[in-house]
């Protein structure tokens, strides 16, 4: 892929991926993923630090399944969901096929009682197999600026 | 000396808990001054956390902010972190190393044990301006904490009331505390989380001393049986009631009939992990013990949830809302394997965590609950109407330990 075509197929993906949050469509999120993935939200504290504890880690896509049975099945949570925004896209590296990019995010969440508020920023850090069928998350580091976080977070990033 | 609060704690003693306790303004300036700045062990951070000669960090205790450091002798130190000139931080910054401090305001500069050591233009400049002649630098050292640590854990107090760290704790909850921090270890920090809860503090001081809620409230734990109220396990529980231990052990869960009549939301046979990694722990300990919650009063918790390992500290911001500050940590002699463990596990706890996200949020559901309850108290009454140890953990008895300890210090 050229580099506009690779910065188009990126956009797009991250479009779906976020739509797909933002459409309470989880049980959809886990195939964003290869079987063997990471995806971690930590904040950008630990993460300059290299503390390797964050909010949530999976490394394979089992447990973002398992993360989703859960979120349904088994967690408490006010009934809420995100609005994100996702922009300034950078590719990083582009080497057959393997795409490493990073983006900008901004979430919103809504409650049920519709109070709105900013909820999360940062950046996706990520490395993108374009040459299956579909192109997959292998990594997906979601690398919040902040370490605060507002009474929970149930939902993915 | 009597507080000035116009609250009558109810008749039936600490089975009943005001829920003014909870909105009121006063309620809350009297905590800083009788428990916080009173006769109680605040944990102001590990003693990893600053292992060198001038680290130093700022924490809190209760609201207050604070300065934590080692000072070029290796000694911990802690103060407030307050200029003593206009009141502005001194520290603004969450951690560094330094001889000495400045404040960013008027660079008036501090040592390591709080005292002033210079002010800026002290004498003027050219001859003109300055402090008055009398001025005298050792008038104005900050006020200090008492340290005292125990298994790489720092804690501070700022009265000199406080009876020794060792005769707080006690042997039962110094042998739980010690279990979980091994002397013979070194204590490796492994990440931080920070949780805004939107209750009041005592709202989640409660809800660690709250074993009954555990696998009712948190069916992921619930589900796969990583703890019932049903498996082998106990509260212990000091004199006053100030600080516990709730532990489990999962292996010996043989199931009850209670359980089932119970109306869980989640039957456990319904729902399989598709990658069962995250609940695979090791016993590390030696004892079979995979769950130990103990907190120590005012704002402590230590937790271990398999082998996920973490000190917790609550800091009021405020009537109705405080910041829970998670510390993951592992040691320095961990293997591949355990420090995966770890990683994952973490996955439990923590502001989004399988056992630990509703936990932010029951507290806020109490709060807003309560608009109007001015009147009206909690009822605290499982498991009887004292405080004490127990072979169960269907029982409120730490709750009610806890509600001891704060009528003392508030005196209500």
């Amino acid at each position: 892929m050229d580099e506009i075509a690779t910065h188009f197929a990126v956009e797009r993906l991250l479009a779906r991926y976020v739509a797909c949050i933002d459409d309470d469509r989880l049980e959809e999120w886990p195939a964003f993923f290869a079987e063997r993935c990471r995806y971690q939200i930590i904040s950008s504290e630990n993460y300059s630090r290299n503390l390797p504890i964050g909010v949530f880690v999976a490394t394979s896509q089992g447990m973002l399944k398992d993360r989703v049975a859960a979120l349904r099945e088994a967690n408490i949570y006010e009934a809420q969901r995100y609005r994100h925004l996702v922009s300034s896209i950078l590719i990083l590296e582009n080497h057959k096929g393997t795409v490493r990019a990073q983006s900008n995010y901004h979430v919103v969440r809504i409650m049920q009682d519709g109070a709105t508020a900013l909820f999360s920023t940062g950046r996706y850090l990520d490395r993108i197999n374009f040459n299956g069928a579909i192109p997959v998350f292998e990594e997906k580091i979601v690398v919040c600026d902040s370490r605060r976080i507002d009474t929970l977070l149930a939902i993915p990033l | 000396m009597p507080n000035g609060l116009d609250l009558a704690w109810p008749n039936e003693g600490v089975t009943r808990v005001p829920y003014q306790l909870y909105t009121r303004d006063d309620v809350y300036a009297e905590e800083r001054t009788r428990l916080f700045m009173g006769a109680t062990w605040n944990y102001l951070c590990l003693e990893a956390e600053i292992p060198k000669p001038h680290d130093w960090r700022t924490t809190f205790v209760g609201d207050v902010p604070v300065v934590v450091a080692r000072d070029g002798d290796g000694i911990i130190t802690a103060f407030e972190n307050r200029c003593a000139h206009r009141g502005a931080l001194i520290c603004h910054k969450q951690a560094g190393n330094a001889a000495r401090l400045s404040c960013v305001y008027h660079g008036w500069t501090y040592d390591l044990k709080g005292n002033l050591a210079a002010v800026t233009f002290q004498r003027g400049i050219n001859g003109k301006g300055g402090m008055p002649a009398d001025f005298k630098l050792a008038d104005h050292k900050r006020r200090g904490l008492r340290i005292a640590t125990h298994a790489g854990l720092v804690f501070g107090t700022f009265s000199g009331a406080t009876p020794p760290l060792g005769d707080f704790l006690g042997p039962e909850i110094t042998a739980r505390l010690t279990r979980v921090l091994p002397p013979v270890k070194t204590i490796e920090i492994l990440g931080y989380s920070s949780q805004i809860l939107p209750s009041n503090w005592k709202l989640y001081a409660e809800n660690v001393k709250d074993p009954y809620h555990a696998s009712l409230l948190h069916l992921f734990f619930t589900t796969f049986r990583l703890n019932r109220l049903s498996a082998e396990g106990g509260i212990i529980i000091d004199d006053a009631g100030a600080n516990h231990v709730s532990y489990s052990k999962a292996a010996t869960d043989r199931g009850s009939a209670d359980y089932d009549k119970a109306d869980l939301r989640v039957k456990s046979d319904r729902f399989r992990l598709n990658d069962p990694s995250i609940i695979q722990g090791r016993d590390e300990f030696g004892d079979g013990i995979t769950l130990q919650i103990l907190a120590l009063f005012p704002c402590f918790i230590s937790q271990q949830i398999q082998n996920s390992l973490c000190v917790r500290q609550l800091v009021p911001r405020g009537r109705t809302e405080t910041e829970l500050l998670w510390t993951y940590y592992g040691f320095a002699d961990d293997d591949a394997e355990l420090r995966e463990l770890r990683l994952k596990q973490a996955n439990l706890v923590g502001p989004g965590g399988y056992i630990s996200m509703e936990d932010g949020a029951v507290g806020g559901f109490v709060q807003r609950g309560i608009a109007g309850a001015d009147r009206d108290s909690e009822i605290v009454e499982m498991g009887g109407r004292e405080w004490r140890s127990q072979e169960t953990r269907a029982t409120e008895s730490p709750l009610r330990g806890f509600w001891n300890t704060y009528r003392e210090h508030m005196q209500l």
